[in-house]
């Protein structure tokens, strides 16, 4: 039975990590996402299931502490926006060389620098491109409700275990703060230490005398295999490519114009539709869910429907890149863009459509 | 590795006074010869088989010349990023309470790029335990000045001697951490005598009793030596450190809680 609640984004996050069974949080205040700390503190966690949440002296201790608990085998995450989240980065580049499940949200704010505590879009490079050093990519998921700030935190866990890889949600200061009626699923349990020795086989719990000493390492100085593991990542990431691709589409059957957008853009997107429909434009909306691994396909596949995309963002533009690499120049792609803070209003958008792709 | 014939009538159970621990793994130390790391090694290795506890170990090695230590330490074990050995342990501890967590950490990987996180472990008491080799300079990359090279000492970045004036004091870190209420037992140790070696075994165990204990954080620096980046034989290096480091780096214990 699913729970009705009035909640702000990030404090549906923060339930939806407990009931999903999390074993650990280690965070840093930071603003627009304090309330996912201060929500699990709330709950007493450490009474409610047994979920640890600690408050740690920096974003790069949290980021390293869940580095230390995914080595266990435990459901561990952390949350931060966009400042922190680069602090983040390097045990990121880490916890991906080691192949360790864990769960990330970056409620994102305007950059760069200390940059504005308002919404933005603009990590979206850092998120979908890899972020810290080295070649290898998180799953990245973008909710563009609060309802979906619940549901990716038990898929995002679904996901990090599936494939022994960071889940990034990617989400930003409007849907982290808003308040939406939300759907909560039950409590799960946490894993116990024999669940954990027998699904996660890797993970350094003790030594028993059946098994050789487990070891979490990002390292080989032996470059050969390090070649080699760079070709199973590549070769994990490839899968996620063929598997985990997740996107919606919203009045595209009798589209001739095309938004591509995510997150808090997509649902002002889905208002401008309703402005140029009463125009008589046809335009339509593809949201991308997961932006890693990005929906090319069905994005190419609208680009012979469709006379042009614009690319609603707010960022300088850049989404925009892969759905260029995805329309293989077949048609006019264009970006709008509002940033630094800024929200885009749906009749703005609708004159850019106008400016930009009908009359461009 | 050299075949040494021994005598079988010699060789029976009776006879046996010493024995490598079976908890430290089959593969060759990367150390350099005559460096203090596999002494250190060996007796947190003989402390954790002595108490039988190496099936609820979980290690955490460093950045540095002993980031392979997870080659040689045979427990569970996980190379943490530089400096933040102590945020890891920590989530690994609160994960799992029961269990004995220790970090193994270099002068540069504690004192210098870690010192928030070792700061903070310490200051959070967490029920842990961290070993800190003080070799006062940075081996794996090739000698250079850390935070804990003395006054006037020669190293690759610091070639005409470390000077105070521009380039900072020698951290005294563990006389720093035991200002802090979080910390139970600091010490201060070294492994390059056989007494040395003795007292130090003793306070590794003295370490791991009281996470048993559940007494909160014990601080075990080992102030050992960098024959090779002190450009020095071992025996040279050795007469060196008790003649420079010790003076500066007082051996012995510099705080020890008494139980109310």
């Amino acid at each position: 039975m699913k729970e009705l609640r009035l909640m702000k984004g990030n404090e549906a996050f923060a339930e939806a990590c407990i009931r999903a069974g999390a074993d650990g949080y280690f965070g840093y205040p930071i603003t627009p996402q304090s309330e996912v700390m201060e929500y699990l503190m709330s709950q007493k966690t450490h009474e409610r299931t047994g979920m640890v949440t600690l408050q740690a002296e920096s974003e790069i201790a949290a980021i390293n502490m869940v580095y230390g608990g995914a080595g266990c085998g435990k459901r561990v995450l952390t949350s931060s926006s966009s400042p922190g989240m680069s602090l983040k980065q390097e045990g990121i580049s880490y916890i991906a060389g080691a192949e360790l499940p864990c769960l990330l949200l970056n409620v994102v704010r305007g950059g760069p620098g200390l940059g504005t505590i308002q919404p933005a879009q603009s990590d979206y490079f850092q998120s979908t491109k890899g972020g810290g050093h080295g070649d290898y990519r998180l799953i990245v998921l973008a909710p563009s409700s609060v309802q979906e700030m619940a549901d990716f935190a038990g898929l995002g866990f679904e996901l990090a275990f599936k494939y022994r890889n960071p889940v990034l949600v990617l989400s930003d200061g409007a849907i982290g703060q808003m308040m939406e009626k939300v759907y909560l699923d039950e409590q799960k349990p946490r894993f116990t230490e024999e669940e954990i020795r027998k699904n996660t086989p890797w993970a350094t719990i003790g030594k028993t005398p059946d098994r050789d000493h487990n070891i979490i390492t990002s390292l080989d100085l032996d470059s050969l295999k390090m070649e080699q593991h760079n070709h199973d990542l590549q070769a994990k990431y490839r899968k996620m490519e063929e598997n985990e691709v997740r996107y919606e589409k919203i009045s595209c059957d009798d589209a001739e114009y095309l938004f591509v957008a995510y997150g808090t853009s997509a649902r002002i997107c889905q208002k401008s539709i309703q402005l140029a429909r009463a125009e008589g434009i046809k335009v339509g909306l593809l949201r991308p869910i997961t932006l890693f691994p990005f929906p090319k396909k069905p994005i190419k596949e609208m680009a012979a429907q469709v006379k042009g995309i614009l690319c609603v963002e707010m960022s300088a533009g850049q989404m925009i890149e892969d759905v260029q690499l995805a329309v293989e120049g077949r048609i006019k792609v264009d970006h709008f863009g509002r940033y630094g803070g800024i929200v885009h209003s749906p009749i703005e958008i609708v004159e850019a459509l106008k400016k930009q792709i009908i009359g461009g | 590795m050299a075949e040494f014939k021994t005598n079988p009538e010699i060789l029976q159970p009776e006879n046996v006074v010493y024995k490598r621990t079976e908890l430290l793994t089959k593969k060759d130390l990367s150390y350099c010869p005559g460096c203090g790391h596999g002494t250190a090694h060996r007796i947190i290795m003989e402390v954790i088989e002595e108490m039988g506890i190496q099936s609820e170990t979980i290690a955490v090695a460093p950045v540095g010349c002993s980031v392979l230590a997870y080659d040689f330490m045979d427990v569970d074990i996980q190379q943490a990023a530089h400096g933040r050995a102590p945020a890891v342990a920590t989530a690994i501890k609160r994960l799992f309470p029961n269990k004995f967590v220790f970090t193994y950490q270099g002068d540069g990987d504690l004192a210098a790029i870690g010192t928030a996180e070792t700061i903070h472990a310490c200051n959070r008491g967490e029920n842990i335990t961290i070993f800190f080799i003080n070799n006062g300079i940075y081996g794996m990359t090739g000698g250079q000045m850390a935070p804990t090279t003395l006054p006037g000492m020669k190293s690759s970045t610091s070639p005409y001697g470390r000077d105070v004036a521009t380039m900072g004091n020698p951290l005294k870190m563990t006389e720093l951490v035991a200002h802090l209420p979080g910390t139970y037992y600091v010490t201060r140790q070294a492994v390059h005598s056989p007494s040395a070696v003795r007292k130090a075994k003793k306070a590794v165990r003295k370490a791991f009793e009281n996470q048993k204990l559940n007494k909160g954080i014990s601080f075990v620096e080992i102030v050992s030596n960098c024959n090779s980046g002190w450009k020095m034989t071992p025996l040279q290096s050795n007469e060196w450190m008790v003649d420079n480091m010790f003076p500066y780096y007082p051996i012995g214990d510099i705080k020890v809680s008494d139980d109310k």
